[in-house]
């Protein structure tokens, strides 16, 4: 029952883009088109799953016992600099398709916040490393649903007559203000 | 002093087993890729321009050695690396002539009048959103505020006594300025071209007069003294067919305001 908690409270009611404003680079860069989000979405939840696991292990069974826990920051961004690297390598062999769409963006879930952000979460609320895959896996499908929405929106705006001032990135954001205030619903749920 | 070296032991020791691993892994997910394309992209000169209308250089070696593109396709390696690149591919070079960006106007500050002062933001591109389109008399001329400067990668474009010049020896053709340019005036044009018509106002012979000192009035004189029907007056600007352009010179002689050049 906790862990269904701590899953639905990091993928909607703390929705990690829309009410923590974390990992928005991609959130706007890569939401042009379902099919992209989506990959994005998944090398997301990959990343941050596996981050989430190896930066618990490491918080638990090495700074913690050598008393160097002011190193995480560092640590975990080695570790999910590295991660990234190799889902690059992973996507670039077996779908060079989605590597080509997601371009740029891929190697900057290296610089997503939302990464970082929730290995060092994790750690503040003290999780283990069961709990900590749970929330880092539940965040990430919360990326990747918000990202997929706003892909859905997007697409559907393309073959809308937005004012002039309003287009490109602007609607964008005021798309992401509302879809933020709608998941703000969410919040007393738990 | 412990603490310290512990602290870096362990950022040394996780960072070298993500090394390796990253290092084992790497070859495990190698991607095969063409190796004309790595001797391909050697050559290329990597600026990643985007001259040749692809996102960089590794993606016109992709196209290259895909067959996509002409060996020559990279307009600031010129000729010597399309031939390197034809050795690799195996293919003939075709004749690629050099280009050079050119800038046709000639209105220096002293030939050309301010309508009034402006003192806004300098930059090109938003001239067209002030009276008048600039404080230039010449509503066709070159402004000076430099956006092709900036937009140079290779540092061959200045701006000359309010008037913005290219090194053409320096200038590889990629276009950039071509494209930044609002009012259009840079054009591509051979390396070797022997006469360059330096104006671009469409305006009647009358307004240009009033506007700027060495701007075309299209009177039409160097249209009848060329030869080889390489010159002509479009919207009362003369303009230079270098297919057919042989050089004679004979209208940079006739020329009455002076604005076909020698090159």
């Amino acid at each position: 029952m906790n862990l269904l908690i701590i899953a639905i409270s990091a993928a909607l009611v703390n929705n990690v883009v829309l009410s923590q404003f974390l990992g928005l680079c991609p959130f706007l860069g890569v939401s042009k088109k379902i099919n992209t989000a989506a990959g994005m979405g998944g090398a997301v939840i990959g990343v941050i799953t596996i981050s989430s696991a190896l930066c618990s292990l490491i918080y638990d069974y090495i700074l913690v016992p050598l008393d160097l826990t002011y190193l995480n920051t560092i640590v975990f961004i080695l570790v999910i600099a590295a991660l990234v690297q190799f889902v690059e390598m992973v996507l670039k062999k077996c779908s060079p398709a989605l590597y080509e769409a997601l371009g740029v963006y891929l190697p900057l879930i290296t610089t997503n916040c939302a990464v970082l952000g929730i290995a060092l979460t994790n750690v503040q609320e003290s999780y283990n490393l069961i709990e900590s895959v749970i929330s880092g896996f539940g965040t990430a499908a919360g990326f990747t649903i918000a990202i997929i929405i706003m892909a859905g929106i997007r697409e559907r705006n393309e073959f809308n007559d937005v004012p002039e001032s309003f287009q490109g990135m602007p609607i964008v954001l005021l798309t992401a203000g509302l879809m933020s205030i709608a998941f703000f619903g969410f919040s007393g749920i738990l | 002093m412990t603490g310290i070296i512990i602290a870096a032991a362990v950022v040394s020791i996780v960072g070298l087993i993500l090394g390796l691993f990253l290092g084992f892994m790497g070859k495990k997910f190698a991607v095969e890729v063409d190796q004309k394309e790595i001797d391909v992209r050697a050559e290329l000169p990597g600026n990643n321009c985007g001259g040749c209308g692809y996102a960089g250089c590794d993606a016109l070696a992709k196209a290259i050695a895909a067959g996509e593109a002409e060996v020559g396709a990279c307009p600031v390696g010129g000729e010597p690396v399309a031939k390197k690149i034809a050795d690799i591919m195996g293919a003939e070079v075709g004749n690629t002539r050099r280009m050079t960006a050119f800038v046709k106007c000639a209105g220096e500050c002293d030939k050309t009048n301010e309508t009034y002062r402006y003192t806004g933001v300098e930059e090109c591109t938003v001239m067209p959103f002030v009276p008048n389109g600039g404080s230039k008399s010449c509503t066709y001329g070159c402004m000076g505020y430099g956006s092709c400067v900036k937009a140079c990668p290779f540092d061959a474009i200045h701006v000359i006594n309010g008037v913005a010049v290219v090194d053409k020896k320096k200038c590889k053709a990629c276009g950039k300025c071509v494209a930044v340019c609002p009012r259009n005036l840079i054009e591509l044009i051979p390396y070797d071209a022997k006469e360059v018509v330096k104006c671009s106002s469409k305006d009647k012979g009358k307004d240009v007069m009033a506007a700027c000192q060495v701007g075309c009035v299209g009177c039409m004189l160097c249209t009848k003294q060329c030869e080889f029907d390489a010159i002509k007056v479009e919207n009362n600007i003369a303009h230079i067919d270098y297919d057919k352009c042989t050089g004679c010179g004979k209208c940079a002689e006739k020329c009455p305001k002076k604005i076909i050049h020698a090159h």
